[in-house]
């Protein structure tokens, strides 16, 4: 099983090899509502940890997007131009958003594991 | 999450908690926003069947007495004389500056005016209405709750229960019987769609909202869908779209001042509206069409093609039934044209885009 992350901003993060795959949560896709366009951060782009990587959409507001880690982007999304609404049919899957090359890879452990991001979750209501 | 204390909240609240409404502060109500269909879901609804929306935080006031048709006629551009009754007319509030103060509805009953005003500007239209109708004229009716239901399939509902909406055209209304309840209704709503806008007494509000939801081709639907049926429709919110600083010329809402009004004046603001009728507008609100899939939301930059600043945004967003980005906002009017090509400025990115023309979806009532 890889490893998923969390941050309090509803991101999420997989690690694959040095690559890490950050899209946001299901509760997250949730409470933004139907997604209606997702501008993905460029490949080359360098990112900081809990910095701003893009801009989700919705019918009703638009959100930022912010990085877990601190890096360089190898790829956005490509099909999310096509089918914004991934993000809410598939959020943590086809719904991703980029891939980061971390820059410390040792930035992953200091976000949340699946239990204490839902335990966290479970407090907001 | 819970509302905080100093929100008012409408006779359907309770109703709202129980279908499961996700709730947000509008105009000072703890008002739903959007049920568990979500906003596109509803929105869809409205256009292909009905929907039912909760606009009881909208003012209700009666305007009954001798002398109120000319007074009233002192403060709105509208002509109120000629209006029939069991006719209503779109109009505005002006201020001496000729800027629009709010935007509401009048009706002609048999004995009086019943006018409906926006949420946010009820307590000072009040204090307005107070200081310029003949004294004891004006009641705020706080009792009673608003229902608009609005669609296609609206009038089959409504007529089910009273067969009376069927006469009734678009901007009429009339008393109905509905589920047992007396009620005023009008035909007319804010999406762009046939229906109704439904004044109940508050006591009953709930028992009618159940009935109508009872029936199969009924949804509930909340402000965001309210808010993007209305913006495909083109139609202006007030404090976005049109405020203190704009003029009906402007707003493109010249159409609301009656040809007795423009040939006599006599409201206020009258001197500078009527001037900006022929000296020409400095600006013109306008449908925009981005070309990309980025919605452009109020308060967007809009350039020319060298980067000047020609206008701003004042409402837009992502149009479910047009299926893509739409928008409202002022441009000079060197720019008004449809077909006109114009820049946004979204997040520092130029994206490309077209003056368009209102509304962006046909009209679905006659």
């Amino acid at each position: 099983m890889s490893d998923v992350r969390y941050t309090k901003d509803h991101e999420w993060i997989r690690l694959e090899g040095g690559v890490g795959v950050v899209g946001i949560t299901d509760y997250a896709q949730n409470a933004l509502g139907d997604v209606v366009f997702v501008e993905v951060p460029e490949a080359g782009k360098a990112l900081t940890a809990g910095g701003e990587a893009g801009v989700i959409e919705s019918v009703k507001a638009a959100s930022e997007i912010y990085s877990p880690v601190s890096g360089e982007v190898v790829e956005g999304n490509a099909g999310l131009d096509g089918d914004p609404a991934l993000v809410n049919t598939s959020p943590t899957g086809d719904g991703w958003i980029f891939k980061v090359k971390l820059a410390d890879p040792s930035e992953v452990e200091k976000l949340m594991t699946e239990a204490e991001y839902q335990a966290f979750v479970d407090g907001l209501d | 999450m819970s509302a905080p204390e100093t929100l008012l909240t409408t006779p359907l609240h309770a109703l709202h908690q129980e279908l499961g409404a996700e709730f947000g502060g509008f105009a000072g109500y703890d008002m739903p926003i959007r049920y568990k269909a979500g906003i596109m879901a509803e929105h869809l609804h409205c256009r292909a069947s009905a929907a039912l929306f909760d606009v009881s935080h909208m003012g209700q006031v009666l305007l009954k007495g001798p002398g109120v048709i000319e007074a009233l006629e002192r403060l709105v551009p509208g002509d109120i004389e000629a209006l029939k009754v069991g006719r209503q007319r779109y109009t505005l509030f002006t201020n001496a500056r000729g800027g629009i103060m709010d935007d509401l509805m009048v009706t002609r009953r048999e004995t009086d005016l019943f006018v409906v005003v926006n949420a946010g500007c009820k307590t000072d239209d009040f204090a307005h209405l107070k200081a310029h109708m003949p004294p004891g004229t004006v009641a705020m009716l706080d009792d009673r709750a608003l229902i608009a239901l609005q669609g296609p399939k609206a009038i089959d509902v409504i007529g089910r229960m009273d067969s009376g909406i069927r006469t009734v055209p678009f901007m009429g209304a009339c008393e109905l019987t509905l589920g047992g309840i007396a009620c005023w209704v009008s035909r007319s709503g804010y999406t762009g769609e046939d229906g109704v806008e439904i004044s109940v007494p508050a006591a009953q509000a709930e028992a009618l909202a159940r009935h109508l939801l009872a029936q199969p081709e009924v949804m509930p639907a909340g402000l965001g869908a309210r808010d993007s049926l209305r913006l495909e429709a083109g139609l202006c919110l007030y404090g976005s779209d049109i405020d203190q600083n704009t003029t009906p010329v402007e707003a493109g809402l010249t159409w609301t001042i009656g040809k007795r009004r423009k040939m006599e004046g006599g409201f206020i603001g009258a001197e500078p509206i009527l001037d900006q009728l022929f000296t020409g507008p400095r600006k013109i609100r306008v449908g925009i069409r981005p070309e990309g899939k980025a919605p452009a939301r109020a308060h967007t930059l809009i350039v020319d093609e060298t980067s000047n600043e020609i206008g701003e945004i004042t409402s837009g967003g992502f149009g479910p039934t047009v299926g893509g980005p739409i928008a409202m906002g002022y441009v000079t009017p060197d720019y008004a044209n449809d077909g006109t090509a114009i820049g946004l400025v979204i997040r520092g990115k130029l994206h490309p885009a077209r003056i368009a023309p209102l509304p962006f979806v046909p009209k679905g009532w006659k």
